[in-house]
């Protein structure tokens, strides 16, 4: 593992923000075993909570926080001066933040959308939703590693994204779906595991490729945008 | 306090020098350093002038964190902007203190001679605490360190790779007098042995003692350039102007104008101003003449000390 990636984490996890990302999971996991606990059918709360809840908010903001945590709060804060004047090209890295990020996503919100899978139908469903956040896990964690850089604001950008392109246009206007990160996870879960819980409304391929667009455009987007990076003056 | 070693920087062609070219950088509208031509070789260098001037943005810009506008910036001929493998000589100590609070002091430095793919990470780490006198609180995480603490450590993460360029912004601001004098010796060794450093202050007393050359910028120019004690000769010799307030102003100007460094008093509602023609005399002069006169004094304020007079004084001489 390296320096920038260990202290990356070291810095994710060392702070109380860390404790920002537990609770989105288990009210997850919470909320389908108590539908499942009263004998609910899962046709009635499987979308609601996998949909609704699980793709829709808890993979978003999660990936938000963690995306933002690993670089945005060292623009913020200063620290990323000492990373970056070392000789290191910058797409290490941008790589290293980017696999932090992704890996702390997918493993904070795979266990649970797959604890509700099980929950809502089968083995089958949990691994179809969990090979989904993955993908998503990847895309989202590029987008806001991005948004760090390009923006002094990146988690209030990034829950314009969440809230306002992928929530409310994605349901009027198809056209921004083609944009929007949770119809290529909902598109991915539902060609594995096809179930009426789950709508896809852009085809596979389109998901897959999309995403890895998103992934490729905003990781390299991010290593340019690194390399022109300005430090502000504070005396002048 | 023992003499510390760090080994002069290897290689004969590259020495460290920074070349400044007509650089200009604008924000917008306003210029923030406007025209500047220099070139700095090994030894210490006092990047000078008052809050606001653009030493900052001189500094960022060698350090490669901002592209000048126009002109051409480069260390040991290679352009410092989007050039990351000029930091493999280069060291960087900002204003800002942002360090890694979760790290300790040890494991920040190894971490930045890991990043520096050092051959030996440990041993330079070591060496590098070692010059800044941190090696009994290495173990300890930054976030519990004073200013003065964190600021050697961020030095040490500075030199750790040995660079033979060193650029410290505002070094000395909060630091206590002996942390002041150690970095100050620091600097001093590490110029006499052949670095590159420049340091930004504000404060002429400080440059003086460490620096022998030292670049003047005022409203984003390069006023002056040379040595100091040309430049200390000229800011000495100005008349001063002090604002006096104290129990019996006029008994106090009666006692005053009597004193040869003092040039005129004017009398007014608020107090006295009091002209001096020599800093140093005055000062040491007033508080012997209220004690003698059985006066208190309530408040003595140098009411044309900001840079800016002091500089303008500069370019008029």
């Amino acid at each position: 593992m390296s320096t920038v990636a260990l202290i990356t984490a070291r810095g994710l996890f060392g702070r109380r923000r860390a404790l920002l990302l537990l609770p989105l999971p288990l009210l997850l996991i919470a909320l389908a075993a108590i539908c499942r606990a009263y004998d609910v059918p899962a046709d009635q709360w499987g979308q609601a909570v996998i949909v609704g809840l699980g793709f829709a908010v808890v993979l978003p903001v999660v990936a938000l926080i963690v995306g933002t945590g690993v670089l945005g709060s060292e623009v913020d804060d200063g620290t990323l001066v000492h990373i970056l004047t070392k000789p290191l090209p910058r797409r290490d890295i941008i790589l290293a933040k980017f696999l932090v990020a992704a890996v702390a996503t997918t493993i904070t919100t795979v266990i649970p959308l797959f604890a509700v899978g099980l929950l809502a139908g089968s083995a089958k469903l949990g691994a179809a939703l969990s090979v989904a956040a993955a993908a998503g896990a990847l895309a989202y964690s590029a987008l806001f590693v991005l948004l760090s850089l390009l923006t002094r604001r990146p988690v209030l950008l990034g829950l314009v994204y969440i809230l306002v392109w992928e929530g409310l246009l994605g349901r009027f206007l198809s056209g921004t779906r083609i944009l929007s990160i949770e119809q290529y996870v909902i598109t991915i879960a539902d060609t594995i595991a096809p179930t009426n819980m789950l709508t896809a409304q852009i085809g596979l391929t389109t998901a897959l490729v999309m995403s890895v667009v998103f992934v490729v455009g905003c990781t390299v987007a991010a290593i340019n945008r690194l390399g022109s990076f300005t430090l502000a003056g504070e005396t002048s | 306090m023992t003499a510390q070693t760090i080994d002069a920087p290897t290689g004969t062609a590259t020495t460290g020098v920074i070349e400044l070219q007509n650089v200009t950088r604008w924000y917008g509208n306003v210029v923030a350093v406007n025209d500047i031509t220099m070139s700095l070789g090994p030894g210490v260098t006092g990047l000078l002038g008052p809050n606001g001037a653009g030493k900052t943005t001189v500094l960022h810009m060698m350090a490669g964190f901002l592209a000048p506008s126009r002109g051409t910036l480069t260390i040991d001929g290679k352009p410092t902007w989007r050039n990351p493998s000029v930091y493999r000589d280069l060291g960087l100590v900002t204003e800002r203190e942002a360090v890694h609070g979760f790290l300790t002091a040890g494991q920040f430095v190894l971490a930045c001679a890991k990043m520096q793919k050092l051959p030996d990470p440990a041993g330079a780490a070591r060496r590098a605490l070692e010059l800044v006198e941190m090696t009994d609180a290495a173990d300890r995480r930054i976030e519990t360190f004073s200013k003065g603490m964190r600021q050697r450590t961020r030095v040490a993460a500075a030199l750790v790779h040995e660079p033979r360029v060193l650029l410290l912004d505002e070094p000395f601001n909060g630091m206590d007098p002996r942390q002041r004098m150690h970095m100050m010796e620091l600097l001093h060794s590490l110029g006499d042995r052949g670095h590159t450093i420049l340091f930004s202050s504000h404060i002429l007393e400080e440059v003086e003692q460490v620096a022998g050359l030292v670049q003047v910028i005022v409203a984003g120019r390069l006023a002056a350039s040379g040595d100091y004690r040309r430049i200390r000769r000229l800011m000495t010799n100005r008349p001063h102007v002090f604002a006096v307030r104290s129990s019996d102003d006029r008994k106090l100007a009666v006692a005053l104008i009597a004193e040869k460094s003092v040039s005129g008093i004017e009398v007014e509602a608020t107090g006295l101003t009091v002209r001096a023609a020599d800093y140093g005399s005055f000062t040491r002069a007033l508080p012997r003449i209220a004690l003698d006169q059985g006066i208190r004094l309530h408040q003595l304020v140098p009411s044309d000390e900001s840079l800016e007079s002091v500089f303008s004084y500069l370019l008029e001489a």
